[in-house]
């Protein structure tokens, strides 16, 4: 069944977008990720303009971390403040990030710099995760026991000054990291229309010690609020938000979220590491690969006068 | 595109058959005149292309010519003006990269042509540049003037290419028949991309290969339906759309919760 979609103005087919959805969610519920990193180059395969698929993506990631964020609400896994401090970061990155959008739109980079900054980002973190569970896998296959972090243990973000206390956290820390850490996000978040869980929460379990149990309730929080106002600046600015696309991503990505979530508890925490890490470095690839290979028309036309 | 459905749409108005040349007493000189039974066509969100009809006359024609067949009709249907960017790609470090660009002033979104037989035939190349008529022909005013005339030429030839290659630009030989000695049917092909907006309808009668007379209606085409309701909220109401969507994620996200929940 088709269906023209007002904004990126083609039409798709209905079912292909479900699909994309409920396996996009399927996969996040399973791995605990927004799945925005995975939604966007699904959308740029399909042939949705990158503009529109980016801040698209930014506004189906809200659908996804705010079911997440709920049940973690719930069981009292949530740091707000914490979450606010990161906001507050992430508005400021996320406002940075949609001028620079904008500018890279008008000179005609735009696409390049996404295709760039996803293959960059997932090639690396894609990268660093399936060595580290193959690691773990070799580690837990020849029986060794596997080597816990020391927690209490101190870096140097943690004698940074203006120190703020985290209760739920049980932390103590210099609010420039969190802040900043949030404005890179939030920067992310505007430019690859993604949630940019993938970065934060090994960001707050490794830089910033944060408990792992309010890592992923933290993030979501703060993420479905920096991929709103990324939705609305995007929509304001760029009237780039496709609601009709979104709403065919969300209602298949909330539905395979909680059945990926169920899948996920029969699989292995390295396993799921290292199949999660497969999935990101492939999609980094495929991006990697039209970068290289010469494109069929050299030439593209687009309306001028953007600015 | 094959299976193009015929528009009904736009069909015979003005079907003004010479009936008052009772006076004349000089050779009559001939005249054309297209018509159009609307003056706006809406399509809607599933439209994926179509052929518009336009019907037309020709008045005081030299049935002797006529009969040899030496009138030659072309219609054009033009798109809007906009300004367009022509970007090329180039290699660097293995990568492609939008290097070069060009800027061109109003060029029309879409410009298809029909004509009674293939344009060399009817008149000379010159002709046509004259009367800037046909794709080829059509003037791109560079934005910035200043560039070397080589990179203009290419950039010029690439917009051409891409139009045409989009179904923008089309060029239907055999697309204007002769219903009788006076009227003729034109059939010009609407891309399924075709842009709104005011379009212009142009019929030009040659003689022998020459031109005589240029004959001009207008048409607008809208589009209709929800999915063009969405895109005037998103474009007029664009921060009341913004809420909206962020409301329908948070709705979906809950909902979905509330009735996929499976913990």
């Amino acid at each position: 069944m088709g269906i023209y979609l007002p904004i990126a103005e083609i039409s798709v087919n209905v079912f292909v977008l479900l699909a994309m959805g409920a396996a996009v969610g399927f996969l996040s519920g399973m791995f605990g990720v927004g799945g925005g990193f995975l939604i966007t180059p699904l959308l740029i395969f399909y042939n949705i303009p990158p503009a529109i698929a980016v801040a698209t993506g930014a506004n189906q990631v809200i659908a996804s971390s705010f079911s997440g964020a709920l049940s973690h609400f719930k069981r009292g896994t949530l740091d707000f403040k914490l979450g606010g401090v990161l906001l507050a970061g992430g508005i400021v990155g996320s406002t940075a990030g949609i001028f620079v959008f904008a500018l890279l739109r008008r000179l005609g980079q735009l696409d390049l710099f996404i295709s760039l900054l996803y293959v960059v980002l997932l090639g690396t973190v894609g990268g660093l995760m399936l060595v580290e569970s193959l690691n773990a896998l070799r580690a837990s296959r020849s029986g060794a026991a596997p080597v816990l972090k020391k927690s209490g243990q101190h870096n140097w973000i943690h004698r940074l000054p203006f120190k703020m206390r985290f209760r739920a956290s049980k932390l103590f820390v210099s609010v420039i990291p969190v802040l900043g850490l949030g404005a890179g996000i939030g920067f992310l978040s505007s430019i690859m229309g993604v949630g940019g869980g993938f970065i934060m929460v090994p960001a707050l379990i490794y830089l910033l010690k944060v408990p792992t149990n309010v890592v992923i309730g933290t993030s979501l929080f703060q993420i479905i609020f920096t991929s709103a106002y990324t939705t609305l600046v995007h929509a304001t600015t760029n009237q780039t938000v496709d609601v009709i696309l979104a709403f065919l991503l969300m209602a298949g990505g909330v539905a395979g979220a909680q059945y990926g979530a169920k899948a996920g508890q029969r699989l292995r925490g390295e396993q799921l590491r290292a199949l999660l890490a497969m999935l990101v470095l492939a999609v980094a690839i495929r991006l990697a690969v039209d970068l290289f290979v010469t494109p069929p028309n050299l030439y593209s036309l687009s309306a001028a006068g953007l600015n | 595109m094959a299976g193009l459905r015929a528009f009904a749409a736009a069909a015979l108005l003005s079907m003004l058959f010479a009936l008052s040349p009772a006076t004349a007493q000089a050779p009559p000189t001939e005249s054309i005149q297209i018509g159009l039974s609307t003056d706006a066509i809406s399509i809607t969100a599933g439209f994926s292309g179509a052929d518009l009809t336009i019907f037309g006359s020709l008045e005081n024609p030299d049935p002797l010519i006529a009969r040899q067949g030496r009138y030659d009709v072309v219609v054009v249907l033009e798109g809007p003006p906009r300004p367009v960017v022509v970007r090329r790609k180039d290699r660097v470090l293995g990568v492609w990269i939008n290097l070069d660009s060009e800027t061109f002033e109003n060029v029309p979104v879409s410009y298809s042509v029909a004509t009674t037989r293939p344009l060399q035939d009817i008149a000379e190349p010159a002709k046509y540049k004259q009367l800037s008529l046909g794709a080829q022909n059509l003037y791109m005013k560079p934005a910035d003037e200043t560039d070397s005339p080589a990179t203009i030429q290419e950039f010029t030839a690439a917009l051409r290419e891409r139009k045409a290659a989009t179904g923008l630009y089309s060029e239907n030989v055999g697309g204007v028949q002769f219903l009788s000695q006076n009227l003729f049917r034109a059939t010009v092909r609407l891309a399924p991309n075709v842009p709104v907006g005011t379009h212009k309808a142009r019929a030009f009668l040659f003689k022998s290969g020459m031109f005589v007379k240029e004959s001009s209606a207008q048409l607008e085409i809208r589009k209709s339906g929800f999915e063009q309701s969405v895109f005037r909220v998103a474009h007029d109401y664009s921060f009341l759309y913004g809420v909206f969507a962020i409301s329908l994620a948070m709705l979906t996200g809950w909902l979905g919760r509330i009735i996929f929940r499976k913990d």
